[in-house]
């Protein structure tokens, strides 16, 4: 069956001309449209231009030319912006916003020759763990519709479980890649800050937001960011050192290598079936030929409630820009300006963000700036200090990346810091900007467990090679679930 | 304009619950404007948040420099003064709301 091709297989199959982009696309459109009653994934399916630009892509394999990625299906998470396609960001404020221009991830697929099928259902603004806040309707999880796929990437992690398409881009700020990607049981990366550009990615907090990618294997990743990653002067934050070639190293072996096992996410709030899970992976790289050693992090702790003063600060300086002016919605009849404000911005935005917005509000006004946003970055530093020491002593770092399995839809929803909680062992990367990926290692009662590797500054290949060689020896990462197969 | 730093209390150094009327203000700061009926749930989730990131109190940072950017070393890149793009300006307003004579509008603003 022509979906359950990982990306690298199609590449090929497309190269050689054994499959075309046109029946290719067709069979992924099908699958998304019988889809969506049960999954709600995707905002927008855009079938025409995928079909004309995958015309396009047959012609131009047709001649021998083509993009490393040529004729390969894939979607957006609705935030990053698309130029003449409605970019919603999972909230009623852009919900008939049509981008004017690509995001640049957006233009480099393009160029490399991937095929936009739609934009995928996300958390509002990506603030949720659940894709819950989203104004489009929750994503449900492919393993169990009851089930949250976990956020704010939720469209994204659930095409690719269903193998709608083999591969969607994301973006993680606290979690918004890695969470979802566990508990959908797929491959998620998020790269190191400053690595994949942010222009035309809608802002939640600047200084922890960055785009990557969800597939079906870390070689399907590799793939997909070896074409997102690079400088880029329209993000003054782009990094501009070279990218290198992520695929071609997939295979380097893991002899020597040091993991460090990260003692504090081995804590009472961890599941003990999913610890099973990641002990027995801990294994299989023991047996590849890396060491394993216990690492700590003594400030870890302190990485939510941070992170829960730091992305709100930055959220409601970002989302002053919804004015109802410019641009998204605007209020029926405003009687003053104040009025045109007040009630554009509180129609067009969920609960959650208003929470955030006000959070934010409250952390940077007067007299509490000190106390808070100041702190809570001297804290960011003892985070990523304690992360620099780690780094000193192994190459990487293993635990888990949610506390549990994919959660029921509803069970979270009543109490905000039982759902930010969710993401303990994701937000500590976000602030220290370092990468890492989440790859699935088992099942917890039937529901996928994920394994984090988080590394140092721009370690991407090395975290891509650990979760390569570790799928090359499992096929955690090959299944699907059985509604979808 | 409510003044936050007088209404703050700090009892056996947590906060106290939002009240109703700093959340009010709260949400004025940041134009928004909560129906009666929704502020209690709003006074009740943000007490909680505040109550959660007030556990940063116990950190010790004492002689520790901020930090706002994740990349040490790093300073802010600065491009040349120079106009680099086009004029899209009609394309950008097919997004406004309101808009004449490629003005935006807005109510009334000076009597």
């Amino acid at each position: 069956m022509i979906h359950r091709q990982t990306l690298a297989r199609l590449v090929g199959d497309l190269r050689a001309r054994k499959l075309s982009s046109v029946e290719l696309v067709r069979a992924c459109l099908e699958r998304i449209e019988a889809s969506q009653p049960a999954l709600n994934a995707f905002i927008s399916i855009t079938a025409e231009q995928a079909l004309d630009a995958a015309q396009a892509a047959d012609r131009a394999l047709a001649r021998g030319d083509g993009g490393p990625l040529a004729g390969v299906p894939i979607g957006h998470k609705d935030l990053f912006c698309t130029a003449g396609v409605r970019t919603t960001c999972g909230s009623r404020m852009l919900e008939n916003f049509v981008s004017p221009y690509d995001a640049t991830v957006v233009e480099r697929l393009k160029a490399a020759g991937a095929v936009m099928l739609g934009k995928l259902n996300m958390d509002e603004f990506a603030m949720g763990s659940s894709n819950e806040t989203s104004y489009y309707g929750p994503v449900r999880n492919p393993w169990n519709t009851d089930r949250v796929p976990g956020g704010s990437s939720g469209g994204s992690a659930a095409a690719v479980c269903a193998r709608l398409i083999p591969a969607a881009t994301a973006t993680d700020t606290g979690g918004s890649i890695r969470q979802p990607a566990a508990l959908c049981g797929v491959t998620g990366i998020k790269p190191t800050y400053g690595r994949v550009s942010r222009y035309g990615m809608i802002a939640f907090a600047s200084s922890l937001d960055q785009g990557g990618v969800i597939a079906a294997s870390a070689e399907d990743a590799a793939l997909m960011l070896r074409e997102m990653a690079g400088f880029d002067r329209r993000d003054s934050t782009s990094v501009d050192t070279p990218v290198p070639d992520y695929v071609a190293g997939l295979d380097a072996p893991l002899e020597g290598l040091t993991i460090g096992v990260l003692k504090e996410f081995f804590d009472e709030g961890l599941d003990p079936d999913n610890e099973r899970c990641l002990r027995e992976a801990l294994t299989v790289f023991t047996r590849l030929g890396a060491g394993v050693r216990e690492v700590s992090l003594p400030n870890i702790s302190l990485s939510v409630p941070a992170y829960y003063v730091v992305a709100p600060a930055e959220c409601s300086s970002n989302l002053a820009r919804y004015d109802g002016v410019r641009f998204g919605h605007r209020c029926e009849s405003p009687r003053d300006l104040q009025d045109l404000y007040k009630r554009s911005r509180s129609e067009g935005f969920g609960a959650e963000v208003k929470r955030r917005i006000m959070t934010g509000t409250y952390v940077l006004s007067a007299g509490y700036y000190d106390a808070y946003y100041l702190k809570a970055q001297r804290v960011r530093r003892l985070i990523a200090a304690d992360f620099e020491r780690a780094f000193g002593e192994v190459d990487m770092l293993m635990g888990p990346a949610t506390p549990t399995a994919a959660f029921p839809l509803g069970a979270k929803v009543a109490d905000p810091i039982t759902m930010y909680l969710n993401d303990i062992y994701t937000i500590s990367a976000n602030l220290a900007g370092v990468p890492a990926l989440s790859i699935p290692c088992g099942f917890a009662r039937g529901l996928p467990v994920g394994l984090q590797i988080i590394g140092p500054h721009f370690a991407e290949q090395r975290l891509l090679q650990a979760a390569h060689r570790y799928q090359l020896e499992t096929d955690w990462h090959l299944r699907i679930p059985e509604r979808f197969a | 304009m409510y003044d936050f730093c007088t209404d703050f209390r700090f009892l056996d150094g947590t906060l106290m619950a939002l009240t109703r009327a700093q959340v009010e203000s709260i949400a004025h700061l940041a134009r928004l404007e909560l129906e009666p009926a929704e502020i209690p749930a709003f006074q009740d989730k943000l007490s909680r948040i505040v109550d959660f990131i007030g556990e940063l109190e116990r950190a010790d940072t004492a002689g520790v420099a901020p930090m706002a950017h994740p990349l040490p070393g790093l300073s802010q890149r600065l491009r040349p003064d120079a106009v680099t793009e086009a004029d899209e300006h009609d394309l950008y307003q097919r997004n406004a709301p309101q808009v004449a004579s490629g003005l935006y509008l807005v109510p009334k603003v000076i009597e």
